[in-house]
């Protein structure tokens, strides 16, 4: 493994940032370290990049304990969240400094230069001072700058954070494009499952100074080990004891469950509907336009479940009453996440066209 | 003037535009002038006046005057001790507290700004009780052939004395607001202390520091108070300008006192010009090129 944490914990005063995290990734890696603010995700970066250093727990780069590393010795590339970019120098000496500082040969230093400004597409840019850039543009440069001295390893804070909308989806698709053509390990902070599914092919889920998870997006989706995943990856409507809807009754007593919105289908009492059994009843709360469905809110019981409609099925209206069929769900025992079907269903819900 | 010319002025926060009050313009605007023309610029030039009244070459005697040279000698001395001492401690505290996360941080802080609370008189009265011929400290330096009190040393001290929030005080703010990650950023490519110091941190408080530079320069050059209690009043060995001036006016060398007065108010005015171009320029550099 490339990038391997063990058991690394780091208390600031009294709040421990982080609790015996551990995770390990192969070289090549484009990881996501995902999570909610607080939960200590910029913490791990910081502890690989030696700008901070752990209580106790191992950090090992390469297969070598860095631990004791000086942060410039360890081979790093670095893109702060506000890009950090020298505000009195120009683009070109922003790049160079990193090569400067390691002495490298002037002539050299300036092929490097226009090999990366060509790369990031700001050939003529780089008499420019930070200032002069959009944001979009400073981010390229803070990305050209980490790379400049050839790093092994890739780190980025939240690389996205400070870009309006519109730039921030090719922005993402522009970063995935250069670093999986550059080939090299990287990790990026972000608070967004949207742009951590998108972006990385490794996804470390952190929540309260802890790994929850760690896996591919499409793994973390479909399996979440724990309540925190199920309800943190996708949208989803927690119902608090869920032994109570139909087909659930085997959950256990007490249990919370996670609903999917493709987990459930709902019937107009207008249409033929076979699963009488196992569908509980319903009323629409409220319906939103989603572009190319409809979003809906559903009274069922104690709790609101959120679910999609196709438009080419018979309309709703707000308070009509509905049949609401939930195929499976997470139930949650004990700090694991299981996935239940609903019993009543006699082939388990395996007509259903369930994919992700 | 009839002429009501009642402006449109645009009130923050409101929807519309609303009638300026003309007579309450011109009165605050007259008010203010009256007080700085008869507090401020009245009597500078009431000094300017009686040092070039009598001719220019009375003027030019009494400042050529051996006793008024050693004065500024030694002015001259205590301003650039002064400026230098506090630019090596001003930084260094800037840097240590924004930088770094100690013990007694808050402690620091307070203690740096002790010198703008506390009277002057005091700050002379505590070098007297520390290093005078009662102080704790007498002994060790006397012994070692060192006078402190009633000798330059102190006069240098009892200035650093009162000029140490200047420097300190203009930097810690624009620190604090930049943040470390450009250093951090340095540091990360291999960039040794000096090299993140005068590449990375440097151009951004090299205004702040000039313009604290300036100031600290202006206050040690006219202290007047805790100089006076060390210096013993040694004429032509531990007067500074100001504590000169004092003599002569005692002894009612009025003519002589105003010429020496004049070259401090004259420094004074070249010092403010010097301010508000540093100021300009800082403006104008952090326009459209850095920010």
């Amino acid at each position: 493994m490339f990038v391997e944490l063990k058991d690394v914990s780091k208390t600031f005063g009294q709040f421990q940032a982080s609790k015996s995290v551990s995770f390990a990734l192969r070289q090549g890696a484009l990881a996501a370290l995902l999570g909610p603010s607080g939960s200590g995700k910029t913490t791990i970066l910081r502890m690989i990049a030696g700008l901070e250093s752990p209580d106790s727990g191992d950090i090992i780069l390469d297969g070598q304990r860095v631990n004791n590393l000086e942060p410039s010795k360890r081979g790093i590339g670095f893109v702060f969240q506000s890009y950090a970019l020298f505000r009195y120098m120009t683009v070109y000496d922003n790049i160079a400094f990193g090569l400067k500082a390691q002495k490298t040969p002037k002539a050299k230093i300036k092929d490097r230069i226009q090999e990366l400004l060509t790369l990031i597409g700001l050939e003529g840019l780089g008499g420019r001072y930070p200032a002069q850039l959009s944001g979009g543009q400073k981010q390229r440069v803070a990305f050209a700058r980490a790379l400049a001295p050839s790093p092994r390893i890739l780190l980025l804070d939240e690389p996205f954070a400070a870009i309006d909308a519109k730039v921030r989806r090719e922005l993402r698709s522009w970063l995935r494009r250069m670093i999986s053509q550059l080939k090299i390990t990287s990790v990026f902070v972000t608070h967004d499952q949207a742009e951590a599914i998108e972006v990385a092919d490794q996804i470390i889920v952190t929540n309260q100074g802890r790994v929850e998870q760690t896996g591919p997006p499409i793994e973390l989706y479909r399996s979440p080990a724990t309540p925190f995943v199920a309800q943190f990856i996708g949208e989803s409507t927690l119902a608090p004891n869920c032994q109570n809807l139909i087909g659930f009754e085997k959950a256990p007593p007490g249990a919370h469950g996670a609903i999917r919105p493709e987990f459930v289908h709902l019937y107009s009492l207008k249409e033929d509907f076979q699963f009488g059994q196992s569908a509980q009843d319903g009323r629409i709360e409220s319906l939103a336009f989603r572009g190319n469905e409809l979003e809906v809110s559903v009274r069922v019981g104690e709790i609101s479940i959120v679910t999609g409609y196709s438009l080419e099925r018979p309309p709703l209206a707000v308070g009509d009453p509905v049949k609401v069929l939930i195929y499976r769900l997470y139930a949650f025992d004990q700090g694991q996440a299981v996935l239940m079907a609903n019993s009543r269903l006699a082939n388990g819900g395996a007509g259903y066209n369930f994919h992700i | 003037m009839t002429e009501t010319t009642a402006r449109l002025v645009k009130v923050p926060g409101s929807k519309g535009y609303r009638r300026e009050n003309p007579y309450l313009r011109r009165f605050l605007i007259a008010l203010s002038f009256l007080f700085a023309f008869l507090l401020l610029a009245l009597p500078l030039l009431a000094v300017l006046s009686q040092a070039f009244g009598n001719g220019f070459q009375l003027f030019w005697n009494s400042l050529t005057n051996f006793f008024t040279l050693k004065a500024m000698y030694l002015t001259v001395i205590t301003t650039l001790s002064a400026v230098l001492a506090n630019t090596l401690f001003g930084l260094a505290a800037a840097w240590a507290l924004t930088r770094y996360r100690f013990k007694g941080q808050g402690l620091m802080i307070t203690l740096i700004d002790l010198p703008f609370a506390i009277s002057p008189i005091i700050a002379g009265l505590i070098f007297i009780l520390t290093y005078g011929r009662l102080g704790w400290a007498y002994e060790f330096f006397d012994e070692r052939g060192l006078k402190i009190v009633f000798a330059t040393p102190g006069v240098i001290m009892a200035t650093i004395f009162v000029t140490i929030p200047f420097v300190a005080r203009e930097i810690i703010p624009v620190l604090a607001a930049r943040g470390t990650d450009e250093e951090q950023a340095a540091v990360l490519m291999g960039a040794g202390f000096f090299r993140v110091f005068f590449q990375v941190t440097f151009p951004h408080i090299r205004w702040a520091l000039l313009y604290s530079v300036i100031l600290c320069a202006a206050r040690a050059m006219g202290e007047f108070g805790a100089v006076s209690v060390v210096s013993g009043h040694l004429r032509g060995k531990t007067n500074t300008l100001p504590l000169h001036i004092e003599i002569l006016y005692n002894e009612h060398h009025y003519r002589e006192a105003f010429a020496v007065s004049a070259i401090l108010v004259i420094t004074s005015i070249l010092i403010l010009t010097a301010r508000s171009v540093v100021e300009r320029l800082a403006k104008k550099e952090s326009g459209p090129n850095v920010r």
